[in-house]
């Protein structure tokens, strides 16, 4: 079976079993590890990708459901010689400590920034309560939010220039 | 990360026609829409070998439409979809309210309102609200379309009356003649977010003129192996004004319509307890 | 005078930041290995019992499969640790369900795991023991006394007594357990792992593996979270990885699911703590008494060392003549405990503060004055015999919470709004004041001899070397920041070698809170050698990338590299006797004090947080953000700890092995927090720090209690504080 969709704005497709997880598709066949496993439940958000721009947990989705749909990871977002805007704002709160939870994160926040969300602590926290974090505390994770939302971040990857 | 994808099928109909006639030859597969649950077992490789019924993109039944005296909502219709729809807010707000706390965003996006109801968990946040508006499931086989009301649907933990090659096509809500005077929707979970319920409230009234009560709808969910509406308590306050001893019966009479027991959330006492409180803060409190 | 502006005290950022935001950086199983297989874990069914046969099912192609069992070990079948009482993999018997027993490996990680289900173990089942009350099997005995405590408590005015119940603590990092092993052609076995402690696991390696130093290479992968969930642990996977790796002849992943890494690996040690305590009137400390027993599962792994921890911290933070602390931790047939941030501390603490929550309730006294009344301060001594001399900052943290929080007006305030039966919630406020010990206890360290290096090359390029692991801590940051500063280079000038036990020294586990101040102390060692040695050449604080290399390029010759490194040299004034357990057991102590103002739903029980006002002393602040983010962070765990996870054991072993189960803090049940630090610099830490990762750990439970009474008038004296608990409290006379 052949699966064809979009990731981070190119044309792919997988060739396999349709039951293969989003989230294995994106780390071993097409190069994309940046998107972490967690769980296996749905719970920690670890997993989070954009699909057709809304934040979903890729450890629960077969590939099959992915046909001619677009999906958006973690790299999208920049690259370490050029941090998208969201990215520089995590940097600059400190909201990431081990790491493991932060594409997750950086994935709902930016569907959050892309929807409009606003700079308020409790909307925020709201909205991320399905990415777990063990290391920080949600405290910097918000600020950062916050910071972007404020400075009008889309969360969107930079242009090439 | 157990589930092994070579050793699984997928069948994808374009249409419910066609989605209908593969069930009706391949009665074993698992019809999946957006996973939420079935993939967590599948995680677990507790679904190993099995065939999988991909129902997700069949367009007819995904979507939110008013019908003559009832609001329709495909199987397909997401929770998100669900608390932003005008119509679900305006008219069935413990619906929508229902709909924000069931899981993270993540699992609002994804989960469906046919897969909840397919999944019959004792705990579903959304069941309360669904018996409190009464609901019908309207199902669809080979052998034809059928409704059944919510609370028949349910037969039990995880269980439901769907016959084999049976599929949920959507949830039917009437709408009501006239709106409640209170209206409550209370979910007590294991912590602030995304957790199971270890009780869920739904509550409806509506008073007459004279301040006696014309109709209560009270539901729990978790606190059997279905969800419950409190047919003793509703039966005992109709007609009967809310002075503090018959909210004080109705509210003795919760633990006639539900089995609470401990589990690894919580306790029998502790949910019998709580779900009388709710009951009473909801006779009690002018609103 | 250095040309580049001050680093230490300043927000830099995140050295690693960039590849963790833009998921670049790598964690174990990022890593695409070449002809990888990867491995599952058979586990035992049983709690007890003889392990009669293993067979594997005829039918099943096992031909497809590397199957790995006790008898291809190479070496010795245990998990070398404290005692050498663990099997790599259990024989002839097992000791606790979840006990791994056979390990198979195949090219589909989904293939690997459904062989399982064709191995039949027959046991001879035993009957297990759960209770710790009840096992006679003792692994290790504390028994601590200054003066007279029976004549103390005679003598006293008042006397309150309690009995506190400690439960499982779930790490809960959000990268599970995993490593992968692999055998180089010169026959060296080489592990990356996800891991805080690499030389832990060469010495383990060794061991099952019978080889030479030289032929065991341990690699920290970028690590997702450890909380000492990492610390021991990984000496088990790394060689069951190694184990299936030498038999196949390719490279072995083992990553752990979510289920199997609750329910397999260490946690937290329970424990019962009975506490009598005695005053004055006016509230002076006369006596304490403590009792503390702990659960350590069924494997010594590290409860010696938690029980001393526990054992030292049992007191608080206060001034008591007469004190008398008996703690043993015994066996059970469950899985091992282990390490999680606290280490002891946290359990003891709870009980130390919950008995002066009853003392100040007893005596009609402010629990604050009651506080001031008994804190420590420079010229106490514990009743370990240790004095304290300076960077004693337990009355400054005090007084900046109780001011921050505005502690007398908001305890005012939730009192009168309980007067009114109308209201919807009871409220209160509590604060915890605690200590925590900075690096390893007693001769620990000396024991280590830990050691750090900084080589500058021919090239002008500066690298730090040692083992201590970054996991989000920010041990990488720091070590830039310390050792830049002392030569007054640039930050981005400095590298900091990956933990690869081929290239850093030994520093010890990154553990025990000991990282900044004992590492980073050695490390600022070695850079103030090496600036006096560029000093010497006349090239002090070369500013630029250039100046540095020439620099370098005068100081090393025709050397590739120079080398400078530090090794652990006891303070003079540090004295510790191992066999009467008394002396000097921490170099330097932290101090912090949390207030917490919180609201109870009359109807449902339910504890909403209104406000977290924490202050500390972890003397000097390298990393101010940094340093927030650890309190922050360890205050949530602590508030999970305290109000939400509950690990529930049934028939030996997790039943709630899972997110969906076990339910820790999200970042709506967190409450933002008001963090503060107080001046107290420790003259002989790195630019004056002392630690931070552990403090935050055992304030938030004993203040939460605190609330709860002053909200509930009852009493809460086991964890965690459920609305179930609170409920049953209520149910029971207002104490």
């Amino acid at each position: 079976m052949r699966t064809r969709f979009t990731v981070n704005g190119k044309a792919r497709s997988f060739s396999g079993s349709g039951m293969k997880r989003l989230l294995d598709v994106l780390r071993e066949d097409l190069e994309l590890p940046g998107t972490k496993e967690g769980c296996g439940e749905g719970e920690c958000g670890a997993c989070t990708v954009l699909l057709d721009g809304q934040a979903v947990v890729s450890c629960l989705i077969p590939i099959a459901q992915v046909a001619g749909r677009r999906v958006a990871t973690v790299e999208s977002l920049g690259r370490p010689d050029r941090l998208g805007t969201l990215q520089e704002a995590f940097l600059a709160e400190g909201a990431a400590q081990c790491g493991i939870c932060t594409p997750g994160m950086l994935m709902t926040a930016a569907a959050y920034l892309r929807r409009g969300g606003r700079a308020d602590d409790g909307a925020i926290r709201r909205e991320l309560a399905g990415n777990l974090c063990r290391c920080t505390g949600y405290q910097h994770i918000v600020s950062a939010v916050q910071k972007a939302a404020r400075r009008g971040s889309a969360g969107r990857p930079r242009k090439r220039a | 990360m157990r589930g092994d994808a070579e050793a699984a099928g997928v069948l994808r109909p374009r249409t419910p026609a066609e989605a209908v006639r593969l069930f009706q030859k391949h009665k074993d597969a698992l019809p999946i829409a957006g996973g939420t649950d079935l993939m967590v077992a599948w995680n677990a490789g507790g679904l190993a070998g099995r065939t999988f019924l991909d129902v997700s993109s069949l367009r007819a039944w995904s979507g939110i439409r008013q019908a003559k005296h009832a609001l329709i909502l495909g199987s397909l219709a997401t929770h998100t979809e669900l608390q932003r729809h005008p119509l679900v807010l305006r008219r069935f707000p413990l619906l929508a309210q229902a709909c924000a706390t069931v899981g993270g965003v993540q699992i609002q996006n994804r989960g469906t309102i046919g897969g909840n109801v397919a999944n019959a968990s004792p705990a579903g946040d959304t069941f309360p609200p669904l018996a409190v508006y009464a609901a019908t499931v309207a199902l669809v086989s080979a052998g034809g379309p059928r409704q059944v009301p919510l609370l028949e649907f349910f037969t039990g933990p995880k269980r439901t009356c769907l016959a084999p090659g049976e599929l949920v096509e959507s949830v039917r809500i009437p709408l009501p003649a006239r709106p409640p005077q209170r209206a409550i929707f209370r979910k007590v979970g294991t912590r602030a977010a995304q957790a199971i319920s270890k009780t869920v409230a739904a509550g409806l009234l509506w008073l007459k003129r004279d301040g006696t009560v014309e109709e209560l709808r009270f539901a729990l969910g978790s606190m059997a192996p279905t969800v419950r509406r409190l047919r003793s308590a509703e039966a005992f306050v109709q007609g009967r004004r809310l002075t503090p001893a018959v909210v004080r019966e109705a509210v003795a009479l919760v633990s006639d319509d539900v089995a609470p027991i401990d589990d690894v959330r919580s306790t029998a006492e502790y949910r019998l307890a709580v779900s009388r409180n709710l009951l009473l803060r909801f006779l009690s409190e002018p609103r | 005078m250095p040309a580049v502006s001050k680093l230490v005290g300043r927000n830099a950022p995140r050295r690693e930041g960039p590849e963790k935001l833009c998921g670049v950086a790598k964690y174990v199983d990022d890593y695409a290995l070449r002809g990888c297989l990867f491995g599952a874990t058979l586990r035992s069914t049983i709690a007890r019992g003889r392990i009669r046969s293993v067979v594997l099912d005829p039918a099943f192609p096992w031909h497809e499969y590397v199957v790995a069992t006790a008898d291809d070990i190479p070496g010795a079948n245990y998990v070398a640790l404290i005692e050498n009482d663990q099997p790599l993999l259990a024989k002839d018997r097992v000791r606790h369900l979840q006990e791994p027993i056979l390990l198979v490996a195949h090219s589909v990680r989904a293939k690997a795991y459904a062989a399982l289900a064709h191995v039949r173990v027959e046991y001879e089942a035993e009957a297990p023991l759960f209770d710790p009350e009840q096992s006679q099997a003792v692994f290790k005995t504390f028994h601590i006394a200054r003066g007279d405590v029976e004549a103390a408590l005679a003598g006293a005015d008042v006397i309150v007594e309690g009995e506190y119940r400690l439960p499982h603590q779930e790490q809960a990092y959000i990268e599970t357990n995993g490593a992968a092993a692999w055998f180089e052609k010169d026959g060296t076995l080489v592990t990356l792992g996800s891991l805080q402690c690499p030389h832990y696991v060469v010495k383990a390696l060794k061991a099952s593996f019978a080889l030479p130093e030289e032929k065991v290479r341990v690699i920290q992968a970028v690590t997702g979270g450890g909380f000492g969930g990492k610390e021991e642990y990984p000496n088990v996977i790394c060689a069951h990885a190694g184990l299936l790796a030498r038999k196949a002849g390719r490279p072995v992943k083992i990553i752990y699911d979510r289920h199997e890494d609750m329910a397999a690996t260490t946690k937290r040690h329970p424990a019962v703590i009975r506490f009598r305590s005695g005053a004055t009137r006016d509230g002076r400390l006369v006596a304490q008494d403590v009792e503390i027993l702990m659960d350590g599962g069924a494997y010594v792994t590290l409860s010696p060392v938690v029980l001393s921890r526990g054992t030292l911290h049992a007191t608080g933070p206060y001034d008591c003549p007469d004190v008398r602390i008996r703690s043993r931790v015994v066996m059970t047939n469950t899985p091992p405990n282990g390490a999680f941030r606290g280490f002891g501390a946290p359990q003891t603490l709870f009980a130390a503060e919950m008995q002066m929550e009853r003392l100040a309730h007893k005596l009609g006294l402010d629990p604050i004055a009651l506080r001031r009344k008994n804190a420590v301060q420079a010229g106490s001594t514990l009743p370990v015999g240790q004095t304290l001399r300076e960077s004693v900052g337990a009355r400054q943290a005090l007084e900046a919470c109780v001011k921050r929080s505005g502690y007398a007006r908001r305890a005012r305030e939730c009192t009168r709004w309980n007067r009114s039966p109308k209201r919807p919630s009871w409220r209160g406020i509590g604060l915890a004041l605690v200590h925590h010990g900075a690096g390893f206890t007693g001769s620990g360290e000396l024991y280590l001899g830990s050691r750090a290096a900084v080589t500058l090359t021919r090239e002008g390029e500066l690298r730090v070397l040692s083992g201590s692991t970054e996991f989000g801590q920010g041990t990488t940051t720091l070590f830039s920041q310390i050792v830049a500063e002392t030569l007054g280079v640039p930050l981005e000038l400095v590298t900091v070698e990956t933990p690869d036990t081929a290239r850093v020294p030994n520093s010890g586990p990154t553990v025990a809170s000991r990282t900044c101040m004992m590492v980073g102390r050695l490390l600022r060692e070695a850079a103030l050698e090496l600036r006096a040695a560029l000093s010497a050449i006349g090239s002090p604080f070369p500013a630029t990338p250039s100046a540095l290399k020439a620099a370098a390029r005068k100081l090393c010759g025709d050397a590739p590299a120079k080398r400078f490194e530090a090794v652990y040299r006891k303070p003079d004034w540090v004295s510790w006797d191992d066999k009467s357990y008394t002396g000097d057991a921490y170099e330097a102590y932290s101090y912090g004090a949390m207030a917490v103002e919180l609201e109870i739903d009359k109807a449902t029980f339910e504890t909403g947080i209104r406000g977290v006002w924490i202050a500390a002393d972890i003397g000097g602040v390298i990393h101010p953000l940094f340093a927030e983010g650890q309190v922050i962070g360890g205050a949530t765990q602590g508030l999970g700890y305290a109000l939400l996870e509950s690990v529930l054991y049934e028939g030996g072993v997790m039943k709630n092995a899972r997110f969906t189960d076990y339910t820790i803090p999200t970042a709506l049940d967190t409450p933002r927090m008001d963090v503060a630090f107080v001046p107290s610099p420790y003259s002989l830490g790195p630019f004056g720090a002392k630690g931070v990762g552990e403090l935050p750990m055992d304030f938030p439970a004993p203040a939460v209690a605190a609330a709860v009474r002053h909200a509930t008038a009852r009493f809460v004296d086991a964890l965690p504080i459920t609305p179930e608990r609170i409920a049953s409290a209520l149910s029971k006379d207002a104490a």
